[in-house]
Protein backbone atom coordinates (compact mmCIF):
# COMPACT_ATOMS: atom_id res chain seq x y z
CA UNK A 1 0.00 0.00 0.00
CA UNK A 2 2.78 2.30 0.71
CA UNK A 3 4.77 1.01 -1.97
CA UNK A 4 3.18 3.14 -4.48
CA UNK A 5 1.57 5.92 -2.69
CA UNK A 6 0.77 7.82 -5.65
CA UNK A 7 -1.10 5.20 -7.87
CA UNK A 8 -2.80 4.16 -4.71
CA UNK A 9 -3.93 7.65 -4.14
CA UNK A 10 -5.06 8.20 -7.56
CA UNK A 11 -7.52 5.07 -7.70
CA UNK A 12 -8.59 5.76 -4.14
CA UNK A 13 -9.29 9.19 -5.95
CA UNK A 14 -10.99 7.52 -8.64
CA UNK A 15 -12.71 4.97 -6.69
CA UNK A 16 -14.36 7.77 -4.31
CA UNK A 17 -15.26 10.43 -6.64
CA UNK A 18 -17.15 7.99 -8.62
CA UNK A 19 -19.16 6.20 -5.50
CA UNK A 20 -19.65 10.28 -4.36
CA UNK A 21 -20.89 10.64 -7.93
CA UNK A 22 -23.51 8.41 -7.49
CA UNK A 23 -24.16 9.80 -3.83
CA UNK A 24 -24.36 12.98 -4.98
CA UNK A 25 -27.25 12.65 -7.94
CA UNK A 26 -28.93 10.45 -5.43
CA UNK A 27 -28.74 13.10 -2.50
CA UNK A 28 -30.13 15.73 -5.09
CA UNK A 29 -33.06 13.62 -6.57
CA UNK A 30 -33.82 12.72 -2.97
CA UNK A 31 -33.37 16.52 -1.73
CA UNK A 32 -35.43 17.91 -4.77
CA UNK A 33 -38.78 14.90 -3.97
CA UNK A 34 -38.25 16.05 -0.63
CA UNK A 35 -38.55 19.68 -1.02
CA UNK A 36 -40.94 19.38 -3.72
CA UNK A 37 -43.26 17.30 -1.31
CA UNK A 38 -43.46 20.29 1.54
CA UNK A 39 -44.20 22.49 -1.15
CA UNK A 40 -46.81 20.46 -2.02
CA UNK A 41 -47.95 20.35 1.43
CA UNK A 42 -49.32 24.17 1.55
CA UNK A 43 -51.45 22.83 -1.87
CA UNK A 44 -52.74 19.83 0.10
CA UNK A 45 -53.51 21.97 3.50
CA UNK A 46 -55.79 24.36 1.42
CA UNK A 47 -57.75 21.20 -0.39
CA UNK A 48 -58.01 19.68 2.47
CA UNK A 49 -59.32 23.20 4.55
CA UNK A 50 -62.24 22.97 1.24
CA UNK A 51 -62.97 19.33 1.94
CA UNK A 52 -63.38 19.23 5.53
CA UNK A 53 -65.39 22.57 6.07
CA UNK A 54 -67.87 21.55 2.77
CA UNK A 55 -68.58 18.16 4.44
CA UNK A 56 -69.09 19.45 8.09
CA UNK A 57 -71.33 22.27 6.81
CA UNK A 58 -72.95 19.62 4.46
CA UNK A 59 -75.76 19.40 6.87
CA UNK A 60 -76.48 23.78 6.50
CA UNK A 61 -75.69 23.13 2.57
CA UNK A 62 -78.05 20.52 2.06
CA UNK A 63 -80.91 22.41 4.15
CA UNK A 64 -80.62 25.34 2.90
CA UNK A 65 -79.16 25.97 -0.41
CA UNK A 66 -78.39 29.16 -2.22
CA UNK A 67 -81.05 30.59 0.29
CA UNK A 68 -78.55 30.64 2.70
CA UNK A 69 -76.93 33.51 1.77
CA UNK A 70 -80.45 35.21 1.24
CA UNK A 71 -82.06 34.36 4.34
CA UNK A 72 -82.65 36.84 6.97
CA UNK A 73 -83.60 35.41 9.40
CA UNK A 74 -80.91 33.81 12.23
CA UNK A 75 -82.66 31.88 14.59
CA UNK A 76 -80.60 28.72 16.51
CA UNK A 77 -83.92 28.12 18.80
CA UNK A 78 -86.23 27.35 15.51
CA UNK A 79 -83.57 25.98 13.34
CA UNK A 80 -83.83 28.86 10.79
CA UNK A 81 -80.03 30.12 9.24
CA UNK A 82 -79.56 32.75 6.82
CA UNK A 83 -76.44 34.54 6.46
CA UNK A 84 -78.07 37.91 4.78
CA UNK A 85 -77.82 40.46 7.68
CA UNK A 86 -73.78 38.83 8.07
CA UNK A 87 -73.17 39.05 4.53
CA UNK A 88 -74.69 43.22 4.59
CA UNK A 89 -72.54 43.43 7.88
CA UNK A 90 -69.21 42.45 6.66
CA UNK A 91 -69.59 44.42 3.59
CA UNK A 92 -70.76 47.69 4.93
CA UNK A 93 -68.22 47.42 7.40
CA UNK A 94 -65.50 46.60 4.70
CA UNK A 95 -66.55 49.30 2.53
CA UNK A 96 -66.54 51.71 5.68
CA UNK A 97 -63.20 50.86 6.32
CA UNK A 98 -61.97 51.57 2.50
CA UNK A 99 -63.63 54.93 2.12
CA UNK A 100 -61.58 55.95 5.02
CA UNK A 101 -58.43 54.29 4.59
CA UNK A 102 -57.73 54.57 0.78
CA UNK A 103 -57.16 58.18 0.32
CA UNK A 104 -55.19 58.56 3.58
CA UNK A 105 -52.63 55.42 2.97
CA UNK A 106 -52.22 56.28 -0.67
CA UNK A 107 -51.33 60.13 0.83
CA UNK A 108 -49.19 58.37 2.83
CA UNK A 109 -47.12 56.17 0.42
CA UNK A 110 -46.95 59.54 -1.55
CA UNK A 111 -45.30 61.67 0.87
CA UNK A 112 -43.07 58.53 2.02
CA UNK A 113 -41.78 57.98 -1.20
CA UNK A 114 -42.08 60.81 -3.27
CA UNK A 115 -42.00 63.71 -1.17
CA UNK A 116 -40.45 63.14 2.06
CA UNK A 117 -36.18 63.10 2.78
CA UNK A 118 -35.22 59.56 2.82
CA UNK A 119 -34.08 60.60 6.95
CA UNK A 120 -37.42 61.05 7.41
CA UNK A 121 -39.53 58.44 5.21
CA UNK A 122 -37.18 55.81 6.55
CA UNK A 123 -38.53 55.42 10.54
CA UNK A 124 -41.73 57.26 9.21
CA UNK A 125 -42.32 54.26 7.03
CA UNK A 126 -41.62 51.47 10.04
CA UNK A 127 -43.65 53.51 12.33
CA UNK A 128 -46.74 53.09 9.88
CA UNK A 129 -45.95 49.43 9.52
CA UNK A 130 -46.11 48.91 13.66
CA UNK A 131 -49.19 49.70 13.52
CA UNK A 132 -50.01 46.34 11.36
CA UNK A 133 -47.84 44.62 14.17
CA UNK A 134 -50.64 45.58 17.03
CA UNK A 135 -52.90 42.49 17.68
CA UNK A 136 -56.62 42.80 16.22
CA UNK A 137 -57.93 42.09 20.25
CA UNK A 138 -56.08 45.27 21.46
CA UNK A 139 -57.76 47.28 18.77
CA UNK A 140 -60.87 46.05 20.19
CA UNK A 141 -60.30 46.69 23.92
CA UNK A 142 -58.91 50.39 22.44
CA UNK A 143 -62.42 50.65 20.42
CA UNK A 144 -64.35 50.11 23.43
CA UNK A 145 -62.84 52.65 25.55
CA UNK A 146 -61.55 55.21 23.80
CA UNK A 147 -62.59 55.00 20.24
CA UNK A 148 -66.97 54.68 21.13
CA UNK A 149 -66.72 57.59 23.52
CA UNK A 150 -65.04 59.62 21.50
CA UNK A 151 -67.93 58.95 18.77
CA UNK A 152 -70.75 58.70 20.88
CA UNK A 153 -69.80 61.92 22.91
CA UNK A 154 -68.49 64.35 20.35
CA UNK A 155 -68.72 63.06 16.19
CA UNK A 156 -72.24 61.31 16.20
CA UNK A 157 -73.90 63.88 17.75
CA UNK A 158 -72.06 66.35 15.32
CA UNK A 159 -72.91 64.24 12.45
CA UNK A 160 -76.73 63.97 13.59
CA UNK A 161 -76.91 67.96 13.90
CA UNK A 162 -75.21 68.59 10.28
CA UNK A 163 -75.98 65.59 8.28
CA UNK A 164 -79.09 63.94 10.24
CA UNK A 165 -81.47 63.85 7.18
CA UNK A 166 -79.70 61.35 5.45
CA UNK A 167 -80.96 57.65 6.69
CA UNK A 168 -77.16 57.03 7.58
CA UNK A 169 -77.06 59.36 10.72
CA UNK A 170 -80.20 58.39 12.17
CA UNK A 171 -81.07 57.04 15.42
CA UNK A 172 -79.76 56.64 18.71
CA UNK A 173 -75.90 57.32 18.65
CA UNK A 174 -74.40 54.86 21.39
CA UNK A 175 -70.74 54.66 19.75
CA UNK A 176 -71.13 51.07 19.47
CA UNK A 177 -71.98 50.20 16.09
CA UNK A 178 -71.24 50.14 12.35
CA UNK A 179 -69.48 53.49 12.07
CA UNK A 180 -67.08 52.20 15.31
CA UNK A 181 -66.63 49.16 13.29
CA UNK A 182 -65.63 50.77 10.25
CA UNK A 183 -63.44 53.21 11.78
CA UNK A 184 -61.56 50.57 13.50
CA UNK A 185 -60.89 48.40 10.17
CA UNK A 186 -59.97 51.43 8.62
CA UNK A 187 -57.06 51.73 10.97
CA UNK A 188 -56.32 48.70 10.66
CA UNK A 189 -56.23 48.07 7.33
CA UNK A 190 -54.32 51.24 6.24
CA UNK A 191 -50.50 49.99 7.19
CA UNK A 192 -51.26 47.01 4.71
CA UNK A 193 -52.56 49.38 1.94
CA UNK A 194 -49.68 51.52 2.27
CA UNK A 195 -47.06 48.98 2.40
CA UNK A 196 -48.32 47.82 -0.87
CA UNK A 197 -48.72 51.06 -2.59
CA UNK A 198 -45.38 52.33 -1.17
CA UNK A 199 -43.68 49.08 -2.97
CA UNK A 200 -46.09 49.82 -6.37
CA UNK A 201 -44.61 53.64 -6.64
CA UNK A 202 -41.05 52.91 -5.75
CA UNK A 203 -41.69 50.07 -8.79
CA UNK A 204 -42.72 53.18 -11.13
CA UNK A 205 -38.74 53.52 -12.76
CA UNK A 206 -37.17 56.87 -12.02
CA UNK A 207 -36.56 57.96 -15.61
CA UNK A 208 -40.48 58.62 -15.53
CA UNK A 209 -39.97 61.31 -12.79
CA UNK A 210 -36.86 62.60 -14.58
CA UNK A 211 -38.87 62.66 -17.74
CA UNK A 212 -42.02 64.16 -16.54
CA UNK A 213 -39.81 66.91 -14.44
CA UNK A 214 -37.57 67.55 -17.82
CA UNK A 215 -40.42 68.06 -19.88
CA UNK A 216 -41.29 71.09 -17.16
CA UNK A 217 -44.23 69.46 -14.97
CA UNK A 218 -44.25 70.40 -11.07
CA UNK A 219 -43.83 68.07 -8.39
CA UNK A 220 -47.33 67.37 -8.34
CA UNK A 221 -48.03 67.11 -11.41
CA UNK A 222 -45.09 64.25 -11.86
CA UNK A 223 -46.77 62.14 -8.88
CA UNK A 224 -49.53 62.02 -11.22
CA UNK A 225 -47.97 60.49 -13.88
CA UNK A 226 -46.32 58.63 -10.98
CA UNK A 227 -49.88 57.04 -9.64
CA UNK A 228 -51.30 56.97 -13.17
CA UNK A 229 -48.80 54.26 -13.97
CA UNK A 230 -49.38 52.69 -10.38
CA UNK A 231 -52.95 52.34 -11.28
CA UNK A 232 -54.00 48.62 -11.03
CA UNK A 233 -51.29 48.16 -8.26
CA UNK A 234 -52.81 50.44 -6.23
CA UNK A 235 -56.00 48.89 -7.01
CA UNK A 236 -54.84 45.68 -6.16
CA UNK A 237 -53.70 47.47 -2.64
CA UNK A 238 -57.15 48.36 -2.09
CA UNK A 239 -58.49 44.80 -2.96
CA UNK A 240 -55.67 43.70 -0.54
CA UNK A 241 -57.05 46.02 1.90
CA UNK A 242 -60.80 44.56 1.27
CA UNK A 243 -59.62 40.63 1.97
CA UNK A 244 -58.11 42.06 5.19
CA UNK A 245 -61.15 44.01 6.33
CA UNK A 246 -63.99 41.36 5.54
CA UNK A 247 -61.62 38.76 7.65
CA UNK A 248 -60.89 40.34 10.93
CA UNK A 249 -62.81 39.47 13.30
CA UNK A 250 -61.78 40.39 16.95
CA UNK A 251 -61.50 43.82 17.02
CA UNK A 252 -64.99 44.12 14.52
CA UNK A 253 -66.75 41.85 17.27
CA UNK A 254 -65.86 43.76 20.46
CA UNK A 255 -66.94 46.98 18.80
CA UNK A 256 -69.98 46.51 16.25
CA UNK A 257 -72.81 45.59 18.40
CA UNK A 258 -73.44 42.27 16.89
CA UNK A 259 -76.91 42.44 16.44
CA UNK A 260 -78.14 41.00 13.33
CA UNK A 261 -80.25 43.20 11.73
CA UNK A 262 -79.81 45.20 8.15
CA UNK A 263 -80.13 48.44 8.90
CA UNK A 264 -79.27 52.06 6.82
CA UNK A 265 -77.77 53.94 9.73
CA UNK A 266 -74.16 53.61 10.21
CA UNK A 267 -74.92 54.69 14.20
CA UNK A 268 -76.56 51.10 14.31
CA UNK A 269 -75.26 47.64 15.54
CA UNK A 270 -74.76 45.22 13.06
CA UNK A 271 -72.70 41.88 12.75
CA UNK A 272 -70.21 40.43 10.28
CA UNK A 273 -69.30 36.50 9.30
CA UNK A 274 -66.02 36.51 10.82
CA UNK A 275 -67.82 38.01 14.46
CA UNK A 276 -71.09 35.32 14.36
CA UNK A 277 -68.30 32.38 14.29
CA UNK A 278 -66.20 33.81 17.16
CA UNK A 279 -69.11 34.42 19.14
CA UNK A 280 -71.43 31.61 18.61
CA UNK A 281 -69.36 28.72 18.00
CA UNK A 282 -68.34 27.61 21.31
CA UNK A 283 -72.20 28.26 22.07
CA UNK A 284 -73.33 26.44 18.98
CA UNK A 285 -75.85 23.42 20.10
CA UNK A 286 -76.93 21.00 17.69
CA UNK A 287 -75.25 19.88 14.71
CA UNK A 288 -77.51 22.13 12.21
CA UNK A 289 -76.06 25.33 14.11
CA UNK A 290 -72.56 24.26 14.00
CA UNK A 291 -72.46 23.50 10.48
CA UNK A 292 -74.18 26.78 9.65
CA UNK A 293 -71.34 28.30 11.30
CA UNK A 294 -68.85 26.10 9.78
CA UNK A 295 -70.63 27.08 6.42
CA UNK A 296 -69.90 30.70 7.26
CA UNK A 297 -66.76 30.07 7.71
CA UNK A 298 -66.22 28.46 4.42
CA UNK A 299 -68.32 31.36 2.54
CA UNK A 300 -65.16 33.39 4.23
CA UNK A 301 -62.34 30.96 3.44
CA UNK A 302 -63.91 31.16 -0.66
CA UNK A 303 -64.18 35.18 -0.78
CA UNK A 304 -60.89 35.85 0.98
CA UNK A 305 -59.01 33.70 -0.73
CA UNK A 306 -60.49 34.97 -4.32
CA UNK A 307 -60.32 38.59 -3.27
CA UNK A 308 -56.82 37.68 -2.26
CA UNK A 309 -56.08 36.21 -5.17
CA UNK A 310 -57.27 38.84 -7.41
CA UNK A 311 -55.11 41.23 -5.20
CA UNK A 312 -52.01 39.60 -6.28
CA UNK A 313 -52.72 39.13 -9.74
CA UNK A 314 -53.04 42.64 -10.03
CA UNK A 315 -49.79 43.71 -8.09
CA UNK A 316 -48.29 41.31 -9.79
CA UNK A 317 -48.98 42.88 -13.02
CA UNK A 318 -47.56 46.36 -12.31
CA UNK A 319 -44.33 44.51 -11.27
CA UNK A 320 -44.57 42.63 -14.74
CA UNK A 321 -45.33 45.87 -16.67
CA UNK A 322 -42.35 47.79 -15.13
CA UNK A 323 -39.72 45.17 -15.04
CA UNK A 324 -40.54 45.00 -19.29
CA UNK A 325 -40.44 48.50 -19.68
CA UNK A 326 -36.48 48.87 -17.78
CA UNK B 1 -50.50 68.78 -1.51
CA UNK B 2 -47.23 68.02 0.08
CA UNK B 3 -49.21 69.17 3.12
CA UNK B 4 -52.36 67.09 2.47
CA UNK B 5 -50.21 64.25 2.33
CA UNK B 6 -47.87 65.12 5.10
CA UNK B 7 -50.80 65.24 7.46
CA UNK B 8 -52.04 61.57 6.26
CA UNK B 9 -48.77 60.52 7.44
CA UNK B 10 -48.14 62.67 10.34
CA UNK B 11 -51.84 61.67 11.38
CA UNK B 12 -51.57 58.16 10.89
CA UNK B 13 -48.52 58.20 13.10
CA UNK B 14 -50.26 60.21 15.45
CA UNK B 15 -52.99 57.56 15.53
CA UNK B 16 -50.12 54.89 16.71
CA UNK B 17 -48.58 56.84 19.66
CA UNK B 18 -52.51 57.95 20.78
CA UNK B 19 -53.08 53.95 21.06
CA UNK B 20 -49.38 53.12 22.63
CA UNK B 21 -49.42 55.86 24.56
CA UNK B 22 -53.05 55.11 26.30
CA UNK B 23 -52.25 51.30 26.83
CA UNK B 24 -48.83 52.45 28.69
CA UNK B 25 -50.91 54.83 30.69
CA UNK B 26 -53.92 52.69 31.11
CA UNK B 27 -51.86 49.53 31.89
CA UNK B 28 -49.07 50.43 33.66
CA UNK B 29 -51.03 50.95 37.19
CA UNK B 30 -52.64 47.63 37.84
CA UNK B 31 -49.26 46.11 36.56
CA UNK B 32 -47.11 44.08 39.80
CA UNK B 33 -45.32 41.48 40.37
CA UNK B 34 -48.34 39.45 41.67
CA UNK B 35 -50.42 40.56 37.96
CA UNK B 36 -47.69 38.48 36.10
CA UNK B 37 -47.39 35.35 38.19
CA UNK B 38 -51.20 34.95 39.50
CA UNK B 39 -53.78 33.13 38.10
CA UNK B 40 -57.42 34.58 37.46
CA UNK B 41 -59.72 34.58 40.07
CA UNK B 42 -63.09 36.11 40.79
CA UNK B 43 -63.98 39.66 40.68
CA UNK B 44 -62.69 41.70 43.57
CA UNK B 45 -60.12 39.16 44.44
CA UNK B 46 -56.89 40.54 42.61
CA UNK B 47 -55.56 37.43 40.43
CA UNK B 48 -53.13 37.69 37.42
CA UNK B 49 -52.35 36.47 34.09
CA UNK B 50 -49.56 33.99 34.90
CA UNK B 51 -50.99 31.00 33.36
CA UNK B 52 -51.89 32.80 30.43
CA UNK B 53 -48.00 34.35 29.83
CA UNK B 54 -46.59 30.20 30.12
CA UNK B 55 -49.94 29.04 27.65
CA UNK B 56 -48.60 31.49 25.25
CA UNK B 57 -45.27 30.48 25.37
CA UNK B 58 -46.24 26.94 25.27
CA UNK B 59 -48.92 27.38 22.61
CA UNK B 60 -46.26 29.88 20.47
CA UNK B 61 -43.65 26.93 21.33
CA UNK B 62 -45.67 24.26 19.71
CA UNK B 63 -46.44 25.86 17.13
CA UNK B 64 -43.08 27.57 15.79
CA UNK B 65 -41.64 23.75 16.04
CA UNK B 66 -43.88 22.51 13.22
CA UNK B 67 -44.64 26.38 11.59
CA UNK B 68 -40.91 27.45 11.34
CA UNK B 69 -39.14 24.30 9.63
CA UNK B 70 -41.88 23.70 7.20
CA UNK B 71 -42.18 27.43 6.24
CA UNK B 72 -37.96 27.44 6.02
CA UNK B 73 -38.44 24.17 3.58
CA UNK B 74 -40.84 25.61 1.31
CA UNK B 75 -39.67 28.59 1.26
CA UNK B 76 -36.36 27.44 0.09
CA UNK B 77 -38.10 25.35 -2.30
CA UNK B 78 -39.54 28.15 -3.88
CA UNK B 79 -36.33 30.43 -3.99
CA UNK B 80 -34.22 27.60 -5.37
CA UNK B 81 -36.71 25.38 -7.36
CA UNK B 82 -39.53 26.90 -7.87
CA UNK B 83 -39.70 28.68 -10.89
CA UNK B 84 -41.74 25.75 -12.67
CA UNK B 85 -45.16 25.46 -13.49
CA UNK B 86 -45.96 23.62 -9.95
CA UNK B 87 -43.53 26.19 -7.58
CA UNK B 88 -45.50 29.08 -9.49
CA UNK B 89 -48.88 27.50 -8.13
CA UNK B 90 -47.60 26.63 -5.03
CA UNK B 91 -46.28 30.50 -4.97
CA UNK B 92 -49.57 31.67 -5.71
CA UNK B 93 -51.28 29.87 -3.09
CA UNK B 94 -48.97 30.06 -0.05
CA UNK B 95 -49.45 34.00 -0.79
CA UNK B 96 -53.20 33.86 -0.71
CA UNK B 97 -53.09 31.91 2.08
CA UNK B 98 -51.67 34.80 4.13
CA UNK B 99 -54.45 36.78 3.52
CA UNK B 100 -57.02 33.91 5.13
CA UNK B 101 -58.80 35.11 8.03
CA UNK B 102 -56.59 33.59 11.22
CA UNK B 103 -60.78 32.29 12.57
CA UNK B 104 -60.84 30.25 9.78
CA UNK B 105 -58.27 28.17 10.69
CA UNK B 106 -59.95 27.91 13.30
CA UNK B 107 -62.90 26.58 12.18
CA UNK B 108 -60.97 24.08 10.25
CA UNK B 109 -58.54 22.66 13.13
CA UNK B 110 -62.11 23.01 15.56
CA UNK B 111 -63.76 20.49 12.74
CA UNK B 112 -60.51 18.10 11.88
CA UNK B 113 -59.28 17.78 15.91
CA UNK B 114 -61.82 19.24 18.51
CA UNK B 115 -64.56 17.68 16.96
CA UNK B 116 -62.67 14.10 16.63
CA UNK B 117 -61.41 14.23 20.25
CA UNK B 118 -64.61 15.69 21.54
CA UNK B 119 -62.56 18.51 24.01
CA UNK B 120 -60.74 21.60 23.61
CA UNK B 121 -56.49 21.13 23.63
CA UNK B 122 -53.04 22.71 23.87
CA UNK B 123 -52.52 20.84 20.53
CA UNK B 124 -55.46 21.94 18.51
CA UNK B 125 -54.72 25.79 19.07
CA UNK B 126 -50.89 24.88 18.45
CA UNK B 127 -51.67 23.40 15.24
CA UNK B 128 -54.18 26.54 14.18
CA UNK B 129 -51.52 28.89 14.94
CA UNK B 130 -48.82 26.45 13.15
CA UNK B 131 -50.72 27.10 10.23
CA UNK B 132 -50.74 30.77 9.93
CA UNK B 133 -47.14 30.36 10.77
CA UNK B 134 -46.31 28.46 7.15
CA UNK B 135 -47.23 30.85 4.34
CA UNK B 136 -45.77 33.88 6.47
CA UNK B 137 -42.14 31.89 7.15
CA UNK B 138 -42.50 30.85 3.11
CA UNK B 139 -42.72 34.20 2.00
CA UNK B 140 -40.11 35.86 3.89
CA UNK B 141 -37.78 32.64 3.85
CA UNK B 142 -38.11 33.09 -0.53
CA UNK B 143 -37.42 36.82 -0.89
CA UNK B 144 -34.36 36.21 1.63
CA UNK B 145 -32.75 32.87 -0.14
CA UNK B 146 -33.18 34.72 -3.50
CA UNK B 147 -30.95 37.55 -2.25
CA UNK B 148 -28.35 35.36 -1.90
CA UNK B 149 -25.73 36.14 -4.48
CA UNK B 150 -25.64 33.56 -7.81
CA UNK B 151 -21.80 33.68 -7.96
CA UNK B 152 -22.25 32.29 -4.39
CA UNK B 153 -24.07 28.99 -5.56
CA UNK B 154 -21.89 28.62 -8.73
CA UNK B 155 -18.81 29.11 -7.00
CA UNK B 156 -19.66 25.85 -4.37
CA UNK B 157 -21.15 24.26 -7.82
CA UNK B 158 -17.61 24.92 -9.69
CA UNK B 159 -16.04 23.37 -6.27
CA UNK B 160 -17.74 19.93 -7.10
CA UNK B 161 -20.47 20.23 -4.23
CA UNK B 162 -23.77 18.91 -5.48
CA UNK B 163 -26.96 20.61 -5.41
CA UNK B 164 -28.25 19.81 -1.71
CA UNK B 165 -25.21 20.78 0.12
CA UNK B 166 -25.17 24.53 -2.13
CA UNK B 167 -28.45 24.72 -0.74
CA UNK B 168 -27.87 23.62 2.77
CA UNK B 169 -24.48 24.32 3.70
CA UNK B 170 -24.14 27.96 1.69
CA UNK B 171 -27.36 29.18 0.51
CA UNK B 172 -29.04 28.77 3.87
CA UNK B 173 -26.78 29.88 6.12
CA UNK B 174 -25.84 33.04 4.19
CA UNK B 175 -29.38 33.98 4.51
CA UNK B 176 -29.72 32.43 7.73
CA UNK B 177 -30.41 36.48 9.30
CA UNK B 178 -32.73 37.16 7.38
CA UNK B 179 -34.61 33.82 7.76
CA UNK B 180 -34.44 34.25 11.66
CA UNK B 181 -36.48 37.60 11.26
CA UNK B 182 -38.92 36.36 9.04
CA UNK B 183 -39.50 33.69 11.61
CA UNK B 184 -39.50 36.47 14.48
CA UNK B 185 -42.20 37.90 12.95
CA UNK B 186 -44.64 35.39 11.98
CA UNK B 187 -44.16 34.58 15.90
CA UNK B 188 -44.59 38.13 17.38
CA UNK B 189 -48.11 37.86 14.42
CA UNK B 190 -49.37 34.40 16.14
CA UNK B 191 -48.39 36.28 19.71
CA UNK B 192 -51.37 38.53 18.40
CA UNK B 193 -53.90 35.90 17.86
CA UNK B 194 -57.26 35.62 18.96
CA UNK B 195 -59.64 34.41 16.89
CA UNK B 196 -58.55 30.61 16.43
CA UNK B 197 -57.61 30.53 19.55
CA UNK B 198 -61.31 30.63 21.15
CA UNK B 199 -62.46 27.55 20.14
CA UNK B 200 -59.02 24.97 19.79
CA UNK B 201 -57.42 26.08 22.81
CA UNK B 202 -60.49 27.45 24.68
CA UNK B 203 -58.74 29.38 27.59
CA UNK B 204 -58.47 27.84 31.11
CA UNK B 205 -58.13 29.62 34.74
CA UNK B 206 -55.30 27.28 36.00
CA UNK B 207 -51.19 26.72 35.00
CA UNK B 208 -51.62 23.68 32.97
CA UNK B 209 -48.51 22.01 30.99
CA UNK B 210 -51.01 18.90 29.65
CA UNK B 211 -51.37 19.06 25.74
CA UNK B 212 -54.58 17.34 25.75
CA UNK B 213 -56.75 19.75 28.16
CA UNK B 214 -57.38 23.43 27.11
CA UNK B 215 -54.67 26.17 28.04
CA UNK B 216 -54.90 29.67 28.56
CA UNK B 217 -53.46 32.47 26.45
CA UNK B 218 -52.47 36.21 26.47
CA UNK B 219 -54.84 37.49 23.74
CA UNK B 220 -58.20 35.07 24.66
CA UNK B 221 -57.71 36.65 28.35
CA UNK B 222 -57.47 39.94 27.04
CA UNK B 223 -60.78 38.98 25.37
CA UNK B 224 -62.33 37.99 28.50
CA UNK B 225 -61.62 40.75 30.66
CA UNK B 226 -62.53 43.40 28.22
CA UNK B 227 -65.92 42.30 27.54
CA UNK B 228 -66.79 41.62 31.02
CA UNK B 229 -68.43 44.33 32.81
CA UNK B 230 -66.56 44.38 35.37
CA UNK B 231 -64.09 48.09 35.83
CA UNK B 232 -61.30 45.94 37.71
CA UNK B 233 -61.43 43.44 34.76
CA UNK B 234 -61.43 46.29 32.19
CA UNK B 235 -57.83 47.45 34.49
CA UNK B 236 -56.75 43.93 34.13
CA UNK B 237 -57.20 44.08 30.48
CA UNK B 238 -55.07 46.97 30.26
CA UNK B 239 -52.38 45.75 32.15
CA UNK B 240 -52.11 42.71 30.13
CA UNK B 241 -52.11 44.36 26.71
CA UNK B 242 -49.50 46.19 27.87
CA UNK B 243 -47.56 42.93 28.79
CA UNK B 244 -48.62 41.86 25.32
CA UNK B 245 -48.16 44.89 23.06
CA UNK B 246 -44.51 45.29 24.72
CA UNK B 247 -43.48 42.04 23.75
CA UNK B 248 -44.36 42.24 20.53
CA UNK B 249 -43.01 45.55 19.36
CA UNK B 250 -39.71 44.39 21.03
CA UNK B 251 -39.77 41.63 18.74
CA UNK B 252 -40.62 44.00 15.63
CA UNK B 253 -37.88 46.60 16.98
CA UNK B 254 -35.04 43.86 16.99
CA UNK B 255 -36.31 42.55 13.40
CA UNK B 256 -35.89 46.31 12.44
CA UNK B 257 -32.18 46.29 13.73
CA UNK B 258 -31.45 43.04 12.51
CA UNK B 259 -32.18 44.09 8.82
CA UNK B 260 -31.38 47.43 8.95
CA UNK B 261 -27.44 46.43 8.86
CA UNK B 262 -28.11 43.97 6.34
CA UNK B 263 -30.60 45.15 3.58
Amino acid sequence: MSSNPNENILTGERFGAAAKKTNNILGDRIFRVVLTACGALILIIVAAMIAVMTQSSWLSIQKFGFGFLTGQTWDPIKGEFGALPFIYGTIVSAVLALLIATPISVGVAIFLVEQAPKSLARPMAFLVELLAAIPSVVYGLWAIFVLAPLLRVYVQPFLQQTLGFLPFFKGTANGIGMMSGGIILAIMITPIITAVVRDVLEAVPVTQREAALALGATRWETTKIVLANANSGIAGAIVLGLGRAIGETMAITMIIGNRPEISASLFDPGYTIASVIANEFTEATGELYLSALIEMGLILFLVTFIVNGLAKLLILSVSRQTAQSQ
Amino acid sequence: MTTLTAACAFGVIAVLIFVLGYIAFQGISSLSWQFLVQTPKPVGEGGGIGNAIVGSLILLGLASCVGIPLGIIIGTYLAEMGDGWFGTIVRFVADTMIGIPSIVFGVFVYAVVVLQQGYFSTLAGALSLALIMIPIVTRTTEEMVRLVPKSMREGALALGAPQWRVTKDIVIPAAMTGIATGAMLAVARVLGETAPLLFTAFGSRFYNIYLDEPMASMTVQIYNYAISPFEEWHAKAWAATLVLVTLILFINIIVRFLTRRKY
